[in-house]
């Protein structure tokens, strides 16, 4: 009977192959070949659950950030400039065809660290409904409090109009309370959703 | 050796964290809470039996001098699979860890064992020392990634059992560097009994 450790034992004995050019070539050749080959075949296989999975979170953060609606906001989606040359996705959200907000992702630079993404959901007249966090690399524990699993923080936002309510934190003159410990992040937050209203009013419809 | 002994000696005689110090990059950057400890030590696991298996099956067929890159296109490989595979199923838990798995494509822990041990020793041995190596690397994350976030926040896996705050430090990078310290200085009490 031939054993898993005597397998093993007649592979160790196997010849070592020699370094000479023709035998590195073929070995490094063939390893990157099996391995490209199967890699080619994991990525085709994730590619949906990837894009669903993106999709996914997109639509219920716009779920998230407006009222209750009956159209795929996805499939109605349009680009609005912005003071940046990035421009930024609008999804509005229509509910048997009256406007009742719309969602829009938008960024800012001056945070702790990556560019932060935001989904802030606006109503017709420009009151901030909701406002979800996409992505962002804050600090764990300071800056990250701007997402709403991790504090209530974001729901000062939720009803205001940035007509009235200066989105800009209390340091600089605004209406925003920064969390504490984390202004730079605070003013990242709300400079994106300054962004996106100023953007929204500029191309209402 | 024996055969149980591949495997346990990964957990404290030669914890590749706590004995060996590989690896803590990800070590640090990761164990904020204990899941995420537990989940980069599980993907380890998984890229370190795999490429010890693959590197010890195809070691006669390797040319010496090109050895290293060899191994790295073969962990590469598995790294990206499991890259892909949770950004696909678990993408939650790829926003958390996102930017470390990648980065096992370099952890010490999995290069050295495909060059110390798989590159030596018979496919199952290698299996189990991938096993022990990877099982032991998860231990350690997750007892690191529990001890900050009990301090921390006030909970584990998840579960809140103290409101407020916690010790912010433990969250940040300090903690993990002082969590790391007693916990190495825990292992060598118990090593240095056992010896």
């Amino acid at each position: 009977m031939l054993n898993l450790n005597d397998l093993g034992r007649l592979l160790i004995m196997a010849k070592k192959t020699e370094s000479t050019l023709k035998n590195m070539l073929v070995a490094l050749f063939v390893i990157a070949f099996i391995s490209s080959t199967t890699l080619g075949y994991v990525y085709e296989f994730t590619k949906g659950p990837i894009s669903d999975a993106r999709l996914k979170k997109k639509v219920e953060a716009i779920k998230i950030v407006v009222p209750e609606f009956t159209n795929n906001p996805n499939l109605d989606s349009y680009k609005i400039p912005s003071d940046m040359p990035d421009s930024l996705e609008c999804y509005p959200a229509y509910k048997d065809s009256t406007l009742v907000g719309t969602a829009i992702r938008t960024f800012s630079d001056i945070g702790f660290s990556k560019r932060i993404y935001l989904m802030v959901g606006f109503l017709p007249n420009g009151t901030i409904h909701n406002i979800s966090v996409l992505e962002h690399s804050e600090t764990p524990g300071l800056g990250d409090k701007m997402d709403k699993k991790k504090s209530k923080w974001s729901e000062q936002f939720n009803g205001k109009n940035p007509e009235s309510y200066k989105l800009k934190v209390t340091k600089d003159g605004g209406n925003v309370d920064a969390i504490t410990a984390a202004t730079i992040s605070s003013r990242a937050y709300a400079q994106a959703v300054d962004r996106a209203y100023k953007a929204y009013m500029a191309n209402k419809k | 050796m024996s055969k149980i002994n591949l495997v346990t000696k990964g957990f404290l005689k030669e914890n590749a964290v706590l004995v060996l110090f590989l690896g803590l990059c990800p070590t640090l950057g990761t164990t904020t809470s204990a899941i995420n400890g537990l989940a980069m030590g599980l993907a380890t696991t998984f890229v370190l039996i795999m490429s010890n298996t693959v590197v010890s099956l195809v070691k006669s067929l390797i040319p010496d001098m090109v050895r290293i890159p060899a191994f790295i296109v073969i962990i590469a490989t598995f790294v990206t699979v499991v890259e892909l595979t949770m950004q696909a199923f678990v993408p939650e838990l790829f926003e958390v860890l996102g930017l470390f798995i990648p980065l096992i494509v370099v952890n010490c822990i999995i290069l050295g064992r495909a060059e110390a041990f798989a590159s030596k020793n018979n496919v199952f041995d290698s299996i189990l020392d991938g096993l022990g190596m990877g099982l032991g690397f998860a231990f350690a994350l997750t007892i690191l990634g529990a001890i900050r976030e009990i301090l921390g926040s006030g909970a584990i896996f998840g579960m809140k059992f103290f409101s407020g705050d916690g010790m912010l430090v433990f969250v940040l990078a300090p903690g993990a560097f002082l969590v790391l310290g007693y916990l190495i200085a825990i292992t060598n009490k118990i090593n240095s009994k056992k010896a």
